[in-house]
């Protein structure tokens, strides 16, 4: 259920300051869809060795960056000119950051992108694949949940991201292992390993900061910051 | 599970909540309980400690069962859209009200527990205790002197001229006006900024050694350097008074004051810390007036 209406920011006396916030918020969901998008790219070029669709990924951050530069642009303008307050004001100052956080997001997209055209071109059978899609799918649904959490205001939705982040740890940690195991069954997976292992350590950070929108999202519907709490802590919050 | 681009369908929620959203009207009286407030009206070290006060002017109740503390050397601010009762308030608390015929007041004010509206309690001396400055700067047509000398005199502050010269300097210098006009101490207050006009009211205000100073929208005349210059006087003021300032402009309250009160159709809805009241409120219709919402 969500916590209140999507119309929570459209009803001031000033139309101008709604289309404002509205854009605001409908520009951040479109960055977050394309951030979506370029994991989702990243991981399938790597599974499926495809070098053209990589390249693409690594081009398209430009623009991931670009749309940060705009909103935080955006965000700066409505602090100067309008001085929002209370949930006006969480929205705004949650867009700056959670704007970081999807721009670090593409970042890591782009990073798998990298290693994915390494690995096509060095050509080997591929190991640890099999984890990756399945970390990949479990922070990709992460993120898009958190994006949703965010359209339409739902703290008890964004509370599940944040417990859903302890999972994926254990998940990231259990791969790990079994890459190890591959390690020493044969040194020379070791390279090939190693790249994969990044690509996991990229995809847990993915889940680290759809976590961060997560919490980003509690704050701007309940008023608290539930960063660096126990979860049980924002439970309580969330509850109130 | 959906990961391609789930933001077509978002955008166009918005789009026709936006185009659908009527610009709602001042909230109706009934999703206000009287005489409840939220957050935090009390205080421990309280100067003012006002229970139940109902005020109304003839048959029009202008304020409905308000019960709020105002602590010791704290600035408060009341907010409120227009006629929500905040400066009828403020005027109850050194009886501004009382030359209004039929304004009644009902309910327990008490100055440092002592009754404000006690019969025997005399008037000129609750107003030397609980200065006020008005929306419009109001200078007596006399000397800069003149202006804030008047009240020690008739109050019987000073014996020698040199006591009352100190008093005039000590109130100037904590109006931050004396190095503007010590030269011209003798030059009629009339012929001054409104700003200067202003912080002589308030250095007129302070020169009676008052323990509460009445703000009620000192600013709203003002042009923003003279706004910031008084409102930089009513931080360093806090240190020895208790200011209470009514105000429409919201940055100034968030600004200025350590609690805010936000007042609505003669209710006082919602009391707490500035930070809390500008960042998270507790009741919706705060939030919705600091929004702007309605106002």
């Amino acid at each position: 259920m969500p916590d209140k209406k999507d119309d929570v920011y459209g009803d001031h006396i000033s139309h101008k300051f709604n289309d404002e916030l509205m854009a605001l918020k409908s520009e951040f969901l479109e960055m977050g869809g394309l951030v979506e998008s370029q994991v989702d790219r990243a991981i399938t070029a790597l599974v499926d060795n495809d070098g053209h669709l990589a390249d693409e990924v690594r081009a398209t951050d430009k623009k991931v960056d670009q749309m940060e530069i705009d909103l935080d642009e955006e965000a700066t303008l409505i602090i100067a000119r309008r001085q929002p307050t209370a949930r006006d004001l969480r929205l705004v100052i949650s867009v700056i950051k959670m704007v970081a956080d999807l721009e670090r997001v593409g970042d890591e997209a782009k990073k798998i992108a990298k290693f994915a055209i390494k690995l096509s071109e060095e050509g080997q059978a591929p190991r640890g694949y099999v984890e990756v899609r399945h970390i990949g799918n479990h922070v990709l649904s992460m993120l898009h949940d958190a994006l949703d959490a965010f359209a339409r205001l739902d703290s008890e939705q964004a509370l599940r991201i944040m417990k859903e982040d302890k999972r994926v740890d254990e998940e990231y940690q259990a791969a790990t292992r079994t890459l190890l195991t591959f390690m020493m069954e044969d040194t020379r997976n070791i390279s090939r390993c190693m790249s994969v292992m990044w690509i996991l350590r990229a995809l847990e950070r993915v889940g680290d900061h759809a976590c961060n929108i997560a919490e980003n999202v509690i704050f701007m519907v309940k008023g608290e910051d539930v960063r660096h709490t126990p979860v049980e802590e924002a439970e309580k919050v969330v509850g109130r | 599970m959906n990961t391609m681009n789930p933001t077509i369908a978002k955008e166009a929620d918005h789009q026709e909540i936006e185009a659908g959203t009527p610009v709602r009207e001042q909230p109706e009286e009934t999703i206000i309980e009287e005489g409840k407030t939220v957050g935090e009206p009390f205080a421990d070290n309280a100067k003012f400690k006002l229970r139940d006060v109902n005020v109304s002017y003839g048959d029009t109740r202008a304020i409905k069962n308000i019960s709020l503390d105002v602590a010791k050397n704290e600035v408060i601010a009341f907010i409120g859209p227009s006629g929500c009762g905040k400066s009828t308030f403020l005027r109850c608390l050194n009886r501004m009200n009382d030359s209004i015929e039929i304004c009644k007041v009902t309910g327990s004010l008490q100055l440092d527990d002592q009754d404000i509206y006690d019969r025997r309690r005399d008037v000129v001396e609750l107003r030397a205790r609980v200065g006020m400055v008005f929306q419009k700067p109001n200078p007596f047509p006399k000397s800069i002197y003149d202006n804030v000398a008047y009240g020690p005199r008739i109050h019987g502050l000073a014996n020698r001229k040199s006591d009352l010269d100190d008093i005039v300097e000590n109130s100037l210098r904590k109006a931050g006006l004396w190095s503007e006009v010590k030269d011209r101490l003798d030059a009629t207050a009339t012929g001054m900024s409104g700003g200067q006009q202003q912080r002589l009211c308030i250095a007129r205000a302070i020169a009676v050694s008052p323990e509460v100073i009445l703000m009620d929208e000192p600013c709203s005349a003002l042009d923003p350097i003279a706004t910031a210059r008084v409102e930089e006087l009513m931080a360093e003021m806090s240190e020895s008074y208790t200011i209470v300032i009514v105000t429409h402009s919201m940055q100034q309250a968030a600004r200025v004051s350590n609690r805010t009160a936000y007042f609505h159709l003669g209710h006082l809805v919602e009391v707490n810390e500035t930070n809390k009241v500008f960042t998270s409120p507790e009741h919706e219709l705060t939030e919705s007036y600091i929004t702007g919402r309605f106002g």
